[in-house]
């Protein structure tokens, strides 16, 4: 019964991973990614997505999950509404913001235009601003499932402790240090780590947003590579995935060995 | 009696809650928002910065639903290779993972916790890294530009996941049922069949949503591995939008809302299973 499986793993990625590292074997393909200054810039842009993004991400997702073990009808309702990000498909959502962003005609140039007179910024023309809105378009879609996970961190702390430490008269901000920080720390960890390895796989947010543009300026390793396989160079979009796994595996080690405990 | 009092503690709380609440309501909105905004404009009304069409229209839901541009000569055909692949996926990575799960988790075959790291192996490596050595060996096959080639590229994709959290699921079932079984003279088939599945029906409706949703929602994949008009998703069709500058964007938007109500209505639907199923997996600490 576990032929099956087995199949799709040996044939669709065992053998491609080896084909793969075969293809990227020539120290050569190396040297010339490291020399293509796209390369370089696509390094420190998935460093400040990764360091910068992920974390403002799982911050906010924490600070979320109190909010929303609140017990209100109208936040249950939002509940409902704030998932859709997450269930819905990239591509409409993320056209919108493109839309929305675009100088001439986009709905926020308009109306700047229309409350002040004046042209509002070529937004996605700009490689930090660019860059900025596809880590905001990773947010708007990823972040209610970080905060689904950590509310249902929250929730599997027992209310008594809160109320016993109510009774010592303890403050709010106690309460979180002392009782729900400690206890939620692990799932934090892990699911920031979790995120990470994730969002170097995160090819819409940049590539349907941007384009990897102005002037191939806001790629990260995930629109790189995908970009080398479009321009036929299969060897330089190997190598530039090989590149990243000394950072990659051992956070892939790091989960098998905390989720097969 | 604890009675409710109005206080001035609890208003500012309320207010506090409510501070929160409604900037979060509008970022979230805002894209749908949008989205909608345009496919009941007109391209002038869209393009011109109003909030609220002048005059609402339908015309644009006419225009897609009857093909009636050159863009939209496919849409019903790509509609039906969206169902089409989605529901496969669905179905496919279901079978797959619970013969996999069962046996790792019940059968306790040998070699299954192995089978399982390379599952998990598979479920932490980026998609899109997957995607380039994928690309190139599915062309191997010769299966570039055919929807198996989509098909079996998201059911390796959804598969680790689905039989993660169908062994954690299964691992919870009393191991006496299945001994009980045994002693009645049940076949691990029967076993799997009359015991196994009526007990994992939650998590199954949750794994076969989940990948059904992937395969719906899937965009890399599909705009690498299928390039033709009348083969690909409408996903696909609406990133090929994107290269023109002429585009229609009323049309393409309403398109992506059409696009998009599908998995919405799914997951709402199957919301229960899916938020318990899926959670469980990832908060295990």
């Amino acid at each position: 019964m576990l032929i099956p499986y087995l199949l799709i793993f040996f044939i669709f990625v065992l053998y491609p991973v080896c084909y793969g590292l075969w293809l990227a074997r020539h120290p050569d393909s190396y040297v010339r990614l490291v020399e293509d200054p796209i390369f370089v810039r696509t390094v420190m842009n998935t460093l400040v997505f990764l360091v910068v993004g992920i974390n403002l991400k799982m911050v906010v997702a924490l600070l979320l999950s109190g909010f929303f073990v609140q017990k209100r009808w109208w936040i249950n309702a939002l509940s409902l509404l704030f998932i859709l990000p997450w269930a819905l498909p990239s591509i409409p959502t993320i056209l919108s913001v493109r839309f929305m962003l675009n100088p001439e005609w986009g709905v926020i140039n308009t109306q700047i235009f229309q409350l002040t007179g004046m042209d509002g910024p070529n937004w996605l023309n700009d490689p930090a601003l660019a860059l900025s809105f596809a880590m905001l378009m990773h947010i708007w879609k990823s972040l209610p499932f970080w905060t689904l996970i950590l509310v249902a961190a929250r929730l599997s702390i027992p209310a008594e402790q809160y109320e016993a430490a109510s009774v010592d008269g303890a403050t709010q901000w106690q309460k979180f240090r002392f009782i729900t920080w400690p206890s939620m720390k692990t799932v934090y960890l892990t699911s920031t780590i979790l995120s990470m390895i994730w969002t170097l796989g995160d090819f819409n947010s940049v590539y349907l947003l941007t384009g990897g543009g102005p002037a191939d300026m806001t790629h990260v390793l995930a629109t790189l590579g995908i970009r080398y396989l479009r321009l036929d160079q299969i060897d330089l979009a190997m190598a530039s995935i090989v590149i990243a796994m000394p950072f990659v595996l051992p956070l892939v080690f790091f989960m098998m060995k905390r989720l097969s405990k | 009696m604890n009675k409710k009092k109005i206080t001035l503690k609890g208003v500012a709380t309320e207010a506090k809650l409510l501070l929160i609440g409604i900037p979060l309501l509008i970022w979230t909105l805002i894209p749908v928002y949008h989205l909608f905004l345009f496919s009941i404009s007109t391209k002038d009304s869209a393009t011109s910065g109003h909030l609220w069409p002048v005059h609402p229209t339908l015309q644009n839901f006419e225009f897609v639903l009857l093909q009636k541009h050159f863009y939209l000569n496919y849409f019903w055909i790509q509609m039906w290779n969206s169902v089409l692949i989605a529901v496969s996926v669905g179905f496919l990575t279901l079978v797959i993972s619970t013969f996999a799960a069962f046996a790792i988790s019940r059968l306790k075959v040998r070699g299954g916790r192995t089978v399982l790291n390379l599952a998990l192996f598979t479920y932490f490596i980026p998609a899109a890294f997957l995607a380039v050595p994928m690309y190139k060996t599915m062309s191997q096959y010769g299966l570039l530009d055919n929807q198996w080639a989509l098909i079996l590229a998201m059911i390796t994709i959804a598969s680790p996941y689905s039989i993660w959290v169908l062994k954690q699921a299964s691992d919870k079932l009393p191991l006496e049922l299945d001994e009980a079984a045994k002693m009645d003279g049940a076949t691990p088939l029967q076993l799997f069949r009359l015991v196994y599945l009526p007990l994992m029906v939650p998590s199954l409706v949750a794994v076969g949503t989940y990948s059904l949703l992937l395969a719906w929602n899937e965009y890399l994949y599909a705009f690498l591995l299928l390039s033709k008009e009348n083969t690909f998703t409408v996903g696909v069709a609406l990133g090929n939008f994107l290269s023109a500058d002429d585009s229609p964007w009323e049309l393409l938007m309403t398109t992506g809302l059409i696009y998009a109500l599908p998995p919405a209505a799914i997951y709402y639907t199957f919301k229960r299973y899916m938020v318990s199923g899926l959670t469980a997996g990832a908060v295990k600490s």
